[in-house]
């Protein structure tokens, strides 16, 4: 469903990506904990076609009418409503006046945000913002989310309702690839991790059973030898 | 070419609902076309030189340096809703894209010529029912070129500061044909004199229009690309 081959890329001397290869599956959730600088954003360009990659490739089946980007902002226009940011994002991924109208209901609706259909989103407070950059996401309903430091800028219960969310999304089948610099957000959702550094995976292996202290203290180990 | 025309026209009818919505661009190049036209009116001694001489110079000048005005608004629309990485992963061209742009564009211009035009006629007392036609075709057919060059440049310079500056700096050079070849086919229909005489200029407007509408289109996706 989703895969990486052999990924290298470098802006200038600064290598982002370096030999970066993994598959994933129908349910399967990649969480990339790195820090800053190690490349995990370049990753989430690459496999989303917005970056070209030096070597290697990468490929999503459906391609990018398949993938739903969670980035660092949520690519809402203020002046627009709720409805009308919605309906934008869904025409660009090519759904129909019918079922685009019938989705937009159905996101706002499971986020909760029904009635601030009608609202510009520039009078929304951050974190229903935050809900509908989520309903932006998923207008198309993609089989593949990608998500950039997803929790950024949220409290603790906009936080515990996105990974509720992302757990059901999982459970649905969706593929999942979560990147981020904190290890306590998102090892849960976690089938599958990756510690990141300098472009390279240090790390990749299924979770198992590990708990965010165990995950924690790896990651630890890892970036510090490699 | 259907989902080109389509996608494009999805994003210029989303850039016109917002440009219409806030006004923050469009009301400033008519406030300026206007001002403009009055600055020459005052500052010109009629009694030196025939306004019918002076005339198409003024209003050539007044249009392209208020168009310039409204060509940053396109991208500064995605900058200032942190949109552009979000339109990168969605499944539109970079074509469609920079169509989109180029159409969005094209209204914002029209608008402010349309505006224009009449206070012209009114501030210099300039006749131009008799070649209404002709006129608008001569002034639609240089606004195409000069907008099409113009959104190239504004997307390759919206991450950079003082982009506003920089525009025409870089863009008024590539302006000088169309500018020659408007200036003097209006200055012929001004004076009555056939558009025959003039055919070469309309030619030179009609290449510029077909050759950087293409390599506008090819050379954008670099502008966007990461």
């Amino acid at each position: 469903m989703l895969s990486a081959d052999g990924l290298r890329h470098a802006f200038g001397r600064v290598v982002a990506l370096d030999d970066v290869t993994f598959r994933l599956g129908p349910g399967q959730t990649l969480a990339i904990f790195g820090p800053n600088g190690a490349g995990k954003t370049t990753l989430l360009k690459v496999l989303a076609g917005v970056i070209r990659p030096q070597a290697g490739s990468a490929q999503v089946a459906g391609g990018r009418r398949a993938i739903g980007w969670i980035g660092h902002h949520s690519h809402l226009y203020d002046q627009l409503t709720v409805r009308e940011n919605l309906v934008f994002w869904g025409s660009l991924y090519g759904l129909a006046r019918a079922r685009r109208g019938a989705r937009v209901v159905a996101v706002l609706e499971r986020l909760g945000i029904a009635d601030r259909a009608d609202q510009l989103v520039a009078s929304l407070s951050r974190g229903l913002a935050q809900r509908v950059a989520i309903a932006r996401a998923l207008i198309h309903d993609p089989p593949v989310l990608l998500l950039d430091e997803p929790f950024t800028g949220l409290d603790l219960a906009a936080t515990r309702e996105l990974r509720g969310l992302l757990a059901e999304l999982r459970g649905a089948g969706r593929v999942l690839v979560l990147a981020t610099h904190n290890v306590d957000e998102g090892v849960e959702l976690a089938t599958d991790v990756a510690f990141q550094r300098r472009g390279r995976f240090v790390h990749f292996a299924p979770r198992g059973a590990a708990g965010p202290a165990a995950i924690a203290a790896a990651y630890q180990r890892a970036v510090a030898d490699a | 070419m259907r989902e080109l025309v389509t996608q494009a026209w999805i994003v210029a009818r989303k850039d016109l609902v917002l440009e219409f919505r806030t006004r923050t661009a469009l009301f400033s190049a008519v406030v300026f076309t206007a001002l403009v036209l009055v600055v020459f009116n005052f500052g010109r001694d009629p009694t030196a030189v025939a306004t019918i001489d002076l005339a198409p110079s003024i209003l050539w000048v007044t249009f392209t340096f208020a168009a310039m005005l409204t060509l940053n608004r396109a991208f500064q629309l995605e900058l200032e809703n942190q949109a552009l990485e979000g339109l990168l992963v969605a499944p539109l061209s970079r074509a469609s894209l920079y169509w989109g742009k180029l159409l969005a564009n094209l209204v914002f211009v029209a608008v402010v010529e349309a505006v224009g035009l009449p206070l012209f006629v009114l501030f210099f007392n300039v006749p131009v029912a008799h070649v209404l036609g002709p006129l608008v075709g001569v002034i639609a057919l240089a606004t195409v070129g000069f907008v099409a060059v113009g959104t190239l440049f504004s997307a390759l310079l919206i991450r950079l500061r003082f982009a506003e500056l920089m525009l025409p700096v870089l863009l008024l050079p590539f302006l000088i044909p169309p500018l020659v070849a408007a200036v003097q086919v209006t200055a012929h229909l001004l004076g009555g004199r056939p558009l025959s005489e003039v055919a070469g200029w309309l030619r030179l407007l009609a290449a510029y229009d077909v050759t950087f509408v293409s390599l506008a289109t090819v050379l954008f996706r670099y502008t966007v690309d990461e």
